[in-house]
Order: C-alpha cells, then structure tokens, then sequence
C-alpha cells in the first residue's frame, strides 16, 4: 500500500501536524535538519541501515551507513567551526554529486551555517554574482573547479576559507585555500548540533530573474515538515526503498528531495555521479535494483531517443515508482514509461522558491498524461486572472498558478531583496511565475512561463543575464536572447546579436562567442544558436521587444508592433 | 585529412575547451559525457566545433551522447561525414 493510501482522504483530513507527528517535533522546539537526516535516524535504531550508495566514474564505489552520515557530518561540521565558521555564516558546497557534497551539506546545518550550494558547471561570473550577493564565508569545492574561484578571489574580500576535499599536493595552496580531506579526518562522534529554530535559515538557493541578478531564495529548519511529507507521499518512499534522484543538489531538486527529503526519512538512496548515458543509467538501476526513481523530463525524454531496444538487455524490474519534475512532462514520455517500465512518471510542480512540491500526481490517484496533477494536500492551489488577480472559475480557462502562502518550505525572503520578494504576491496568493488551466476534475495543465525566464532542461536561465554577459564579448555590439522550442530540453537559449564594425558575422563568431558565455556563465546559459541580425526590434522609446522575436521562434503570432521603432 | 591528424585536432580542442583541472589527463579514450567532462549542453558548441573545422553536417539522431563520448568515438563520426 502507498503511503498516501488515498488521495481525496488526505485532502479531506489534512494538517501538517501529521508530518510534525511523525517526525516527533512540537511548536517551539529545536529543529534542526542536520540532526534529523543522520542523528535521529542512528537513535530510531538505524544507525547500520545503507544511507547512501555512491558511484563516480569507472564505477568507483562508496558506501555510507547512516551512521557513517552522522559521523562525517559531525566531522565536517567540526572542521568548519575550527575555521572560525559560525552560525547564519553563509557556506557554499560547490561540488559536483560527490559524497562530501551530500554530507556537507548536513554538517553545515548542523553548525547553525547556511548552505549555499551552487552548480559545479557555474562559470566564473555565475559564480562570483552569487558568492558576492550572499558574502559567502565559506565554499567547499574540488580542485577541479579551483581555477574559476582563484580567478574571481580578488573580487571577495568577505570569502575566508576556500576548503578542497580532494587536494593531491601536486600544487602548493594559496592565500585562504585550506585541504580537508574526508577520509583522512578523524571522526567525531560528538558534536555540538546548534539549537536551531523554525524560523532558522538553513539553505540559500540561487534562482534566475526576469531583471537584474539572480536572487537568492532563503529557505528555513522548518521547510523539513514539508520535504519529508512530500518524499513520503509523491514518492512513496518506504523502509526497504532503494532511492535514485537524479538531481544534482546545485539544484533545489537535489537538496529538498536528493538530501533532506532521502534521508529524513531514513531511505537508502543512491548516486552515480556521471554525465547522462542511457546504458549507463540503466545499468546503474539493475545494478542497485532501483525502486523509487525521480528524474526530470528533459532526462526521460532523452532516454526515448535512445530507444526501446536497450531496455530490454536490463533487468529493471526492481523499479516501483517513477516521478519527475522540472519542466512539464509531456504525455507522450507518460505513455511511453508505461510502455517500457510497466509504470507512468507522475509529474509533479514546485520551484525554488516552494522548497517542496506543490502540485503533483500521486501513487493510487488517476493520472492523466501531460497534466501536473492535483495540489498536494494542505496546499491551496488555483489560477487567478492576471489583470485582476482574482480565482478563474471558467473550466479551461488560461490564468496565472496561485498558491495561498503557509506551507512550511515557502522561502522566507530574497536574500537582500525584499522588495521583490513583496512582489511575488498579489491579493493574498503567492505567484509562482507560470499559467495553467484546470479542468473539470481539478487537474492542472501547464501553459508556460508568465515572463522571458527560459526553462531549458528543468533549469530556469535569465535572458538578461546572458544579454549582459554577450555585451562583454568582444564583437558584439546589441543582443537579444529568447528561448526556441527544442524536442529534448522543452526550449533552450538562442540569441539574436548585432556585432561591431571590424568583425565578420560567421561560424567562426558564432562558436566563439557561444564558448565565451559557455565559461563565463554556464554550459545552460550558453546560446545553442546565434542568429546574426543588423538590428534589434525596438520601442520608439529603445526598449528591445523580445516578444516579437520570441513569437518568430515559437511560430506564433506577433502581435501589437505599434511602438516598434522602425515600423 | 587521416585519422590520427582528426584525432589530435579533436584532443587539443576537447582540452583547451573543456578540461577545468589542467592536471587532469584526458586521452583518446577519456569518457567525456558519461564522465562529465562535456554536458549534454556543451556538446552542442562541440558538435559545432566539428562542423566548422571539418566543413560537415552532423544530423542530430548521429550526435548521441555515446557517439560523442570519447575523442576516438568522435573521430570515427566525423570520418563518417567527411568520407
């Protein structure tokens, strides 16, 4: 039987107490979510029970036992302290799916620190916005990702310790650079867990604008009352679950679902830290007899391309539950799963700034392939008319996704920008940024994005960001950046760009500057076509109008140009 | 254009692009996606990278993440195309 056992039922008689319940806590007590994914499994009787099973490349293995979590938690935790890091001290883990990665997160909570984790494949500059937006204290990283922080340290008199899990010695150390070494480190087995509060911040995730930089989306202790629900009833995870998310935790996905969600609720989860490859995903589930799987559409979406043939020389048999997020998932990859898993993904909805998921389809309830489910009990979901922001009560009726605020994960703040945290709400209901319909049964159908933010892969890009950056390169004059529609990542990045005299526009150019915002900022960010133009569309006014060439990528139509400059 | 002169071409390029650590030893068999060397976004710029040198055009069903998965593998698809 599912945990939810009935969607409806626990529509009817919710509360989130249940969730406190269960995970023993009452208002006012210390909550810390460091204590609740290692220490308080190890005093459930668990302290031998699998937490995590690690591949890296070449099929290197390491196991962790909860009580080994609990350890190098505490271990990591230590060592920070012994750094002079202290409570609400801003600690960035910018890793790729390494162990240190997972367990340094716990151990930064446990100190009362906030976690900032970041995706390894930032370039330089999406790096340093971040770090400086937050004056991070702290970043834990690989020699790998050295070089991109040596070259942005000047700019960070605020950045004290920059901490490198795996240094050889093959390169003496710099200013502010310090080794630890996880194997190495004597385990501490006790530890000072800082009497963290509901209201306590824990993590700081770094979220793309319409505007202006990106913002840092605060997230509190008290966010676990609704990410161990949420794993248990949209994922199902249960005492004997073998657990696989795919999501890396530079991602919100990856921490509320890859970290805390797993292992509050004690499950043995396991990671392969590796770039996608069908076979090797496949295996990887055979091998670890996978039951609980949550991926992203773009990653199923790629396994269809790959095809059917593969699957059949792995034994998969072992998998339970699947379950994606991201971008919305199409029907066709619903189908599909069914086909060739025996299961459908039940999709679900949430962003950052949720820090839980907000709408979903659950184990036992109906699904309809393409939809986004029914909003998870206790979360008060609709869609309201943009202009008067008011609930729509026509069936099928396009409005703006509103969410009454409340639910324990909802981000407390834009680090530094409350103003526009503020404007994140309207009439009471808090605008997630994207519209849908409903239909008749109450199931959501997402329609897109209400602004310019590109969700390429389950990944939001600013297209202001990359426009800034582009303006930096050497030939370029003006740029424009929309998405275009692609089968595998739902849209990616395509830039429309102007470039200065003395520059030929050519293939050249164009891989140039695509390998220029690649490193700078992001391999995501990176324009996936460069379009070379003599002008922009602008206002009278000198405003470039992304919608009309947005409207040419996507065949739409374009709509007013009354206020075009040269029309 | 043979064989051994792609694969060089194709190395040095992968290295000066896509290699972060300068101490990490890429060869001609180095897993690059599956090994997180090249993502599944950069292997677009890649991809282009070997239609502009080489004057070709790789269909996107033939730029697979295991087609591009090693310099060796690469140099096989693009002797496919450039015959």
């Amino acid at each position: 039987m599912s945990n939810i056992v009935n969607y409806d039922e626990r529509v009817k008689n919710f509360d989130w107490s249940i969730s406190e319940k269960e995970l023993g806590y009452k208002a006012g007590d210390v909550i810390n979510i460091g204590w609740y994914c290692s220490d308080r499994i190890c005093e459930m009787g668990k302290a031998n029970k699998m937490a995590l099973l690690w591949e890296g490349l070449g099929g290197v293995e390491k196991k962790f036992t909860y009580n080994d979590i609990r350890l190098a938690s505490n271990t990591i935790g230590t060592f920070l302290r012994s750094l002079g890091v202290k409570n609400e001290d801003r600690v960035c883990l910018f890793m790729d799916k390494v162990p240190e990665l997972y367990i340094g997160l716990i151990g930064i909570l446990k100190i009362g620190a906030i976690a900032q984790p970041l995706f390894s494949a930032f370039g330089d500059e999406s790096l340093f916005v971040r770090l400086d937006n937050a004056e991070t204290t702290a970043i834990i990283t690989q020699k790998k990702h050295l070089a991109k922080i040596r070259k942005i340290l000047d700019r960070m008199p605020y950045l004290k310790h920059i901490i490198i899990v795996d240094y050889d010695g093959k390169y003496p150390l710099r200013e502010r650079e310090v080794a630890f070494s996880l194997e190495e480190a004597t385990p501490i087995e006790k530890i000072d867990i800082y009497p963290t509060k509901a209201e306590s911040p824990s993590i700081l995730h770094y979220t793309s604008g319409t505007t202006g930089q990106p913002k840092g989306v605060k997230h509190v202790h008290y966010s676990l009352i609704s990410q161990y629900l949420t794993t248990k009833w949209v994922l199902d995870n249960q005492e004997n679950d073998i657990y696989w998310c795919t999501a890396d935790p530079g991602w919100v996905t990856g921490t509320s679902y890859g970290i805390i969600g797993a292992f509050s609720t004690g499950v043995t989860q396991c990671v392969l830290d590796s770039g996608f490859a069908a076979e090797a995903w496949y295996k990887f589930i055979e091998k670890y007899k996978v039951t609980v799987w949550y991926s992203a559409p773009t990653a199923i979406r790629s396994l269809m391309k790959a095809g059917d043939e593969i699957i059949k020389k792995y034994d998969l048999s072992s998998l339970r539950n699947l379950a994606s997020v991201g971008e919305p998932l199409n029907a066709e990859a619903v189908v599909w799963s069914e086909k060739v898993f025996g299961l459908q993904f039940l999709d679900s909805y949430w962003q950052t700034e949720t820090g839980s998921i907000m709408i979903s389809n659950y184990p036992g309830m109906k699904v309809k392939p393409g939809s986004m489910g029914k909003p998870f009990p206790g979360i008060t979901a609709t869609i309201i008319d943009p202009d008067t922001y008011e609930p729509i009560k026509e069936e099928g009726k396009i409005g703006l996704i509103a969410i009454k605020p409340g639910w324990p994960s909802m981000m407390r703040t834009y680090w530094n920008n409350e103003e526009t945290y503020k404007n994140k709400f309207k009439n009471g209901w808090y605008l997630p940024g994207d519209r849908s319909t409903i239909d008749k049964d109450g199931y959501f159908w997402f329609i897109g994005r209400d602004d310019d933010i590109i969700n390429t892969g389950g990944h939001l890009v600013s297209p202001f960001e990359v426009e800034s950056a582009l303006l930096e390169h050497e030939a370029v004059a003006e740029s424009a950046v929309v998405s275009k529609p692609d089968v595998v990542n739902m849209e990616v990045v395509k830039a429309f760009v102007t470039i200065k005299a003395g520059f030929t526009a050519d293939q050249d150019l164009e891989l140039n500057i695509m390998n220029f915002i690649r490193k700078k900022l992001s391999p995501l960010a990176m324009p996936q076509e460069i379009e070379f133009i003599d002008s922009l569309p602008k206002t009278r006014s000198g405003k470039i109008m992304r919608r009309i060439l947005h409207a040419k990528e996507w065949g739409e139509e374009i709509g007013d140009t009354s206020t075009l400059e040269n029309d | 254009m043979n064989r051994d002169e792609i694969k060089d071409i194709v190395l040095k390029y992968v290295i000066a692009e896509y290699a972060e650590d300068e101490n990490d030893e890429i060869t001609f068999d180095t897993p690059l996606i599956s090994g997180g060397i090249v993502d599944s976004f950069s292997m677009v710029s890649l991809k282009r990278f070997l239609e502009n040198k080489y004057k070709i055009s790789i269909p996107d069903e033939k730029a697979s993440p295991e087609a591009f998965d090693s310099v060796n593998k690469i140099t096989d698809l693009v002797i496919e195309f450039v015959g």
